[in-house]
């Protein structure tokens, strides 16, 4: 059980039921739990779908797609059935906060596939939970079958006639299937691996029927904008960034935790004021804003807007908004290092460029880091991750490619003070023995 | 899917091409000549998107897109070959040798690799990289196939073309990642039929097979495209061959040049049981049996005595020919005994009712099917038979069908055969009933009642049957005599078109050639019946025939008297001492259906011809051995072969005319209205007199000597007075592991069918 963090600039919205029981249905009801999903069925598809596209909520799982326009896309007739596919796979390094709503407050996800659902006359949602949140598993079982006891879930669901039925199922543990497409894949019991897109989810996607994909702060956000109404919800964020985000504040903070800002929210402030500074009295070296796959910052880049466009606009990304703050004790590159060794440990290994390139990245980072580079190793490495880029099947190539890429472009020297068999400065070094004999 | 009936018109490298739309863009531009790179791209399988190798950029997308998954658009901007792309395809196979064991002067695919040929035209000059490469040992899955980790991809054609292609399902992949790796699906051995597709579409050397691996350079070898010697299918098989010390050594047998009707298709005898061509039990040398034991003699002594004591027994004698044999040999063959031995007691083992089939269908006026129609034929009716372990060929036909064009194929059977899975319409009937489907369809109730079927399964069966506007019917041996000639009736009138199957490479050609007591060639009634096979043997056991003459057959294995065999004099002409050679007075060694020229006939009537590929010194071409024999006899050369250009009938050296050189020569002199002057030793003179005498068989010869199949047909054929003698029918029933009496001598045959089957039927012929 995570310990909840607090701080006064927050704005609690999808975190305004943490810490008070909600996962009880009771508990949830008595917070204007399952109000939103039947002022969902009073609205029907199109007044949630022109609520949801005034919230300006955007797709909270990284790429940021406007959510409103998302469910816009699936056709209104279609000869196979219709689902709503919640992704609680969060697996990106660095972000801690699907969990946090998964244990507090598992019926805002249920509510919002259900109103999701409602919005595409979809008659079944599945809420899909990472395969190491077991625990999170057993919270979520619970929730669906006591919706399901109280009438709001199944047939004739409020009395509306409208039936609509909520599974779970837990992942077997592969950050892949975070892919929207390996997700669906792997929800059919197939291999993690993702689909050609086109055709998108939203046209053919689980059992070849449309399908709406979600993150799960997305869906959880969902009620609340309802219960707002869309435009009070965009008004919380800054243009075209509707509303708040949970930032998972990690790394070398003095008050490392789960922060629920409104988007467009000073990175400088969320660092310096939210999460207490760089802890032990050390100076910032460098900050990966959005989960391990986006481009790090260095400290003189941090004044930026944590949202979509703004961080777009400084070269990375504000991503699944895991923010990893490093020391300047930090050696880039053994980070670099951890880093490609999640990527080389998550590739599926269906494409070329992701399976060698992740590969080879490891291997050369590995012996890099442990006093055998040799100066074209540096090049390498960038090449590597430049013939990655937007080449790969999916997108986790360019998950890997992208940090490793900014690492060694903006701290170069860093990489330079490994070779020639010095030590590295910081003192981390791998046992030597273990390096291979190699020639230049 | 592409849809014909609409085009759309892109721009390509500048260039403005038109495709069907829907058509995906890697094949819309190597139908314009613009080859885009792909390693897991494969016509007719699935789409993968996965080797990232066909890259290419296309206008208004910011991200460069997989060509193999993309369907051409309108107005569709496409560059191939920008600076951008090219740097893609050579990252890629940078990192793809990293791990490589660039072991390629020892790999079989050396020369032959993909992965090769991408390098050389894409890849860097030299390695980026120092770190050590990733190795994992090499494995065998089955008696023939063999993995090796390291060099493959991971393009997972092997695993397509093992579940799409086969249905067999046996491969899958293992781990993730860089761990990946293609594994069984069923522990570490295949659990399949050891086609051998999958090493054949690797690109690369990952999957090898033991026929092959290690035991030459492709370059070494010369290919050379000739008709498989096993089922009746007639798949073109492009045989490698190398010299040795016998002569040539066959040493591969594949179709990657699709230069058939059966595309890249072969199954595992196809591709794999070759090896008895080199046998050590195999004979190079005439025998002659002398005091109970053989003795090696010369050709001329063999031939000497034979003619002898053919002169001597006259009409006294007995022929049975062969199913494996050329059309030239069969037709040459009953030439021989009723114009020179003046008898009619000639026969063959039957494994399917031809001459009922050529009856059926000359008066119903019907048309039967080309091998060719069964992949475009819209509805199937498969009546009897069992195509996945017969007719391998037919039966991957049939899957691709339905997986690409949705054919239905509703099947009449007693058993609830593989392609069930595949059928719209399954119908199980009651064995040995098969043949009344017709009847039953046609409302007669009691052969309904016979099929042990009830309306409730058979109305609904019947009803979409009858709502098929083009037909195909398939039917297997089960259904001979009065059964065909009600099945050809009642579909002929719709349009149907019909096939019926035998068991051998050349059973149809040798009922087509008269290899019949009471038929001659084209199913022409003779005016005095000889004996059947049985009756012959029968007679031959009481010691009423002087002498039996055998060529290609082994009759022994079918029937228990052995007197049948020991008491006239036997001459047999084979490739190994078989049962029936065992009892032989005089053995003379025949060249394998890969040492010889020739056409051959499809259970479908396709005429394909059988090219020489190998060599194997001492022996001779069935065709050889009977003119030699006639010629010693004092026969009229000219007149068995009609040959033109010689003075005398001096028959010459035989390599000349068996070779590729006569193949080639006949194709110009063909082609340009030449008269060639021809030895009798060349087939070619007495296929130019099948054409003439054999109804049907009057095909195109420049497209039959160019390589393409020529359906011949039975619809002018006289059915009056073709009699059935259902009795005479024995199917042989081989299966995938199994190949009548010669299939018997492989060794590899042996081992796949020990490994996946427990026990099969061999002994036929």
């Amino acid at each position: 059980m995570a310990t909840l963090v607090n701080h006064p600039d927050e704005v609690k919205i999808v975190s305004r039921r943490f810490g008070q029981g909600a996962a009880n249905i009771d508990r949830y009801l008595e917070l204007d739990g399952y109000k939103a999903v039947q002022k969902a069925l009073e609205l029907g598809p199109d007044g949630i779908i022109a609520e949801m596209k005034a919230s300006n909520l955007r797709g909270r799982g990284g790429a940021g797609f406007p959510t409103g326009l998302k469910w816009s896309f699936v056709p209104k007739e279609s000869a196979k059935p219709k689902y709503v596919l919640c992704n609680g796979d969060e697996s990106e390094p660095g972000t801690c906060k699907d969990r946090l709503i998964f244990e507090h407050d598992p019926h805002s996800v249920i509510e919002g596939a259900m109103i999701a659902a409602i919005a595409v006359g979809s008659h079944a949602a599945y809420i899909y939970i990472r395969g190491e949140y077991r625990y999170l598993l057993e919270i979520m079982q619970k929730a669906i079958a006591d919706a399901y006891a109280k009438g709001f879930a199944g047939k004739n669901i409020f009395g509306s006639g409208y039936d609509l039925e909520v599974y779970w199922h837990g992942g077997a543990g592969a950050y892949e299937v975070g892919e929207e497409s390996a997700l669906m894949e792997s929800l059919e019991g197939k291999r993690g691996v993702p689909r050609i897109r086109p055709p998108f989810p939203a046209v053919v996607g689980l059992w070849g029927g449309p399908t709406v994909i979600n993150n799960a702060e997305t869906l959880a956000s969902v009620p609340h904008v309802l219960l707002m109404g869309g435009k009070a919800y965009a008004e919380v964020g800054v243009e075209r960034n509707g509303g708040t985000r949970l930032f998972s504040l990690s790394g070398h903070l003095a008050r490392p935790g789960v922060y629920e800002l409104p988007l467009g929210y000073s990175l400088r402030k969320a660092i310096y004021e939210v999460g207490g500074g760089v802890a032990n009295g050390r100076q910032l070296k460098a900050v990966v804003p959005g989960g391990s796959s986006t481009p790090c910052l260095k400290a003189d880049e941090i004044d930026i807007a944590l949202d979509f466009d703004s961080t777009m606009k400084a070269g990375t990304m504000l991503g699944s908004g895991g923010i990893v703050v490093l020391d300047d004790q930090t050696c880039i590159v053994k980070f670099a290092l951890r880093t490609i060794q999640f990527y080389r440990h998550e590739s599926c290994g269906w494409c070329i460029p992701c399976r060698e390139g992740t590969d080879w990245l490891q291997k050369s980072l590995k012996r890099f880091h442990a006093g055998g580079g040799v100066a074209k190793d540096i090049d390498n490495i960038r090449y590597l991750a430049e013939n990655m880029l937007g080449r790969t099947f999916c997108p986790l190539g360019d998950a890997a490619a992208m940090p490793i890429l900014g690492f060694v472009k903006k701290f170069r020297e860093e990489f330079e003070a490994h070779l020639d068999g010095r030590p590295c400065p910081f003192g981390q070094h791998d046992a030597p023995h273990a390096l291979p004999v190699l020639s230049h | 899917m592409a849809d014909a009936t609409q085009n759309v018109t892109l721009t390509v490298n500048g260039k403005t091409i038109t495709a069907a739309k829907g058509t995906l863009l890697i094949e819309a531009c190597k139908q314009n000549g613009i080859e885009i790179p792909a390693f897991c791209y494969y016509p007719g399988l699935s789409l993968q998107g996965a080797c990232r190798m066909c890259l290419v950029e296309i206008e208004k997308m910011p991200k460069m897109q997989t060509a193999c998954t993309t369907p051409v658009a309108e107005g569709m901007v496409v560059q191939t070959e920008t600076e951008k792309v090219v740097q893609a395809r050579k990252s890629t196979l940078e990192i793809l040798l990293a791990n490589h064991p660039l072991d390629c002067p020892v790999c079989d695919a050396g020369g032959e690799c993909e992965l090769q040929d991408m390098t050389y035209k894409y890849g860097a000059g030299e390695s980026k990289f120092i770190d050590i490469k990733s190795h994992r040992d090499e494995q065998q899955w089955s008696p023939v196939i063999f993995y090796d980790r390291p060099r493959c991809i991971l393009c997972y054609r092997c695993v397509r073309v093992c579940g799409e292609g086969m249905d067999v399902w046996a491969l899958g992949i293992q781990n993730r990642g860089q761990g990946s790796v293609i594994a069984p699906n069923q522990g570490g051995k295949l659990d399949c039929e050891d086609c051998g597709e999958c090493i054949d579409i690797c690109p690369v050397g990952a999957l090898t097979s033991s026929t092959y691996r290690y035991k030459t350079r492709p370059w070494e070898m010369t290919h050379t495209g000739t008709v498989c010697a096993h089922c009746a299918d007639g798949c073109i098989t492009t045989v490698g061959v190398r010299r040795s010390d016998t002569g040539s050594e066959i040493v591969r047998c594949d179709n990657r040049d699709r230069s058939g009707l059966n595309d890249d298709f072969l199954c595992g005898k196809g591709r794999f049981a070759f090896d008895f061509a080199s046998s050590k039990e195999r004979v190079t040398t005439p025998l002659i049996k002398r005091d109970g034991k053989f003795v090696a003699a010369t050709w001329a002594e063999a031939v000497e005595l034979v003619a002898a004591r053919f002169k001597k027994a006259g009409a006294s004698l007995g022929v049975i020919g062969s199913n494996h044999t050329t059309n030239e040999e069969n037709y040459l063959l009953q030439k021989f005994a009723r114009t020179v031995l003046r008898t009619n007691h000639i026969d063959h083992h039957r494994t399917a009712d031809y001459p009922s089939f050529a009856r059926a269908i000359a008066s119903s006026k019907a048309q039967t099917a080309s091998l060719k129609d069964v992949a475009a034929a819209s509805a199937v009716l498969l009546i009897g038979g069992n195509p996945s372990e017969e007719h391998p060929f037919l039966a991957w036909q049939l899957r691709t069908a339905v997986r690409q064009h949705r054919q239905k194929i509703y099947v009449v059977n007693a058993a609830p055969i593989k392609l069930k899975k595949q059928a719209a319409h399954f119908l199980q009937v009651t064995s040995g009933k098969e043949g009344e489907f017709a009847a039953a369809f046609s409302g007669d109730a009691a052969a309904l009642a016979h099929l042990g079927v009830d309306t409730a399964r058979f109305d609904p069966f019947t009803a979409a049957l009858a709502s098929e506007s083009s037909l195909l019917v398939v039917f297997g041996s089960e259904l001979r005599g009065a059964g065909i000639d009600k099945l050809v009736a009642t579909f002929a009138p719709k349009g149907a078109k019909f096939l019926c199957l035998g068991d051998y490479a050349n059973s149809r050609g040798a009922a087509d050639m008269g290899l019949f007591p009471d038929l001659l060639p084209g199913y022409q009634k003779a005016e005095n019946s000889g004996l059947a096979l049985p009756q012959m043997l029968d007679a031959a056991a009481a010691g009423t025939f002087e002498a039996l003459w055998v060529v290609g057959a082994n009759p022994a294995a079918r029937h228990a008297d052995v007197n049948a065999f020991a008491k006239p004099f036997l001459v047999v002409q084979d490739m190994f001492l078989t049962e029936t050679a065992q009892h032989a007075d005089v053995f003379l060694p025949a060249s394998f259906a890969y040492e010889k020229a020739g056409t051959v006939t499809n259970t479908a009537g396709d005429l394909q011809r059988l090219k020489k590929a190998s060599d194997v010194h001492g022996v001779k071409p069935d065709f050889e051995i009977i003119l030699r024999i006639a010629e010693k006899m004092g026969a009229d050369i000219n007149a068995l072969v009609p040959f033109r250009g010689y003075t005398s009938a001096d028959a010459g050296q035989s390599r000349g005319p068996q070779s590729g050189e006569a193949d080639r020569n006949a194709v110009f002199t063909e082609a340009r209205g030449l008269e060639a002057k021809t030895s009798p030793l060349d087939p070619t003179i007495t296929l130019e007199e099948i054409a003439q005498t054999v109804p049907g068989y009057a095909v195109s010869r420049l497209k039959l000597l160019a390589g393409e199949a020529q359906p011949t047909t039975l619809v002018q054929i006289d059915p009056a007075g073709i009699a059935s003698h259902s009795e005479l029918i024995v199917p042989a029933r081989n299966g995938l592991y199994a190949s009548g009496t010669l299939g018997g001598y492989s060794e590899t045959l042996r081992a796949m069918g020990a490994t996946h089957r427990a026990a099969e039927p061999v002994g036929a012929d």
